[in-house]
């Protein structure tokens, strides 16, 4: 049995979903919802490579390097500005994530 | 060949489960471990694809940084963990039905793709075998030259993003006590010392 693209963009599609399902049901915690983006950037890593070797091409892998830095970066930025919030606020809830409303 | 698909069915069980485990666990520290071991699985993948280099960047960048930055933040805060998952049983509906519309449309995309005959199916960069050259050598030959600007790119994102949490947490707190080097210099024996006349028995 030859584990081909399909396999690999199969498995990138599902981890997408739960990416994408954990921010629907997480609405509250902040926290699972960065975890969430996490795997969504990771799935997309996933196809990145898949097609790099796929066709053959190292450019995609490249490209799945610089998504790497930019999910590293994201989430440095991310939890800064929610460790930031919890001091502010006392919590964490997304739901009242309201002040800059104008 | 079958040892092949064995492993990859390994790997890819275990990070799709522990993927769903970061979104169903009921504890935000057990979400954190679990996204671990989806990347260190990802990472397995990575390797079966050959892509070494990006393998090990995947360990060490996100499970030694990026998890453990989640880790951190989550021990740190003091949240009531339990009150942020009120609304989980109210958005399953909602989100349950979206994922499940969202996976269909992907497995139909996946199951009816064919790569277009026409295509020119010459890569830009085609991979070297790995007899002749690692996936390292080989991605930092592109790296450093066709796509020197994309990675300058890279180190200032990464640059702005230091900056960036740095200037977002600090802060001054009053009344804290800080060494001064200057003011300890500029203190001389008149302003440092004072020399009283005590009165007998009586005291300051």
């Amino acid at each position: 049995m030859v584990i081909g693209l399909g396999h690999y963009l199969t498995v990138a599609a599902v981890l997408f979903t739960l990416g994408v399902f954990g921010i629907f049901i997480n609405r509250k915690n902040v926290i699972v919802i960065l975890m969430s983006i996490e795997l969504i950037l990771l799935a997309v890593n996933i196809n990145m490579v898949a097609f790099s070797t796929h066709m053959n091409d190292i450019v995609g892998q490249v490209f799945a390097l610089l998504i790497l830095t930019v999910a590293a970066a994201e989430a440095a930025i991310g939890l800064a500005i929610l460790v930031v919030f919890f001091r502010n606020r006392g919590s964490i809830a997304v739901e009242d994530v309201n002040m800059m409303r104008g | 060949m079958t040892v092949t698909a064995a492993f990859f069915y390994l790997f890819a069980t275990i990070t799709v489960a522990s993927g769903f485990m970061v979104i169903a666990s009921r504890n935000p520290v057990q979400s954190v471990l679990f996204l671990i071991l989806a990347f260190v699985n990802a990472a397995g993948l990575f390797l079966m694809m050959g892509a070494e280099f990006l393998a090990m960047i995947l360990v060490i960048v996100y499970v030694g940084a990026v998890a453990v930055l989640f880790l951190f933040v989550v021990m740190m805060l003091d949240v009531d963990f339990a009150e942020l998952r009120q609304g989980f049983l109210q958005y399953l509906p909602v989100g349950g039905l979206i994922g499940i519309v969202f996976l269909l449309e992907l497995v139909l995309v996946i199951g009816a793709y064919v790569v277009d005959p026409g295509l020119v199916r010459t890569p830009s960069v085609p991979i070297p075998a790995p007899d002749v050259m690692t996936n390292t050598e080989a991605l930092g030959q592109v790296l450093y030259t066709r796509y020197f600007y994309f990675f300058q790119a890279a180190g200032l994102i990464l640059l702005v993003a230091m900056i960036g949490a740095i200037v977002l947490t600090l802060r001054e707190r009053v009344g804290v006590r800080r060494q001064d080097i200057t003011k300890q210099n500029a203190r001389t024996q008149e302003t440092a010392v004072e020399v009283r006349k005590v009165p007998f028995r009586q005291g300051i």
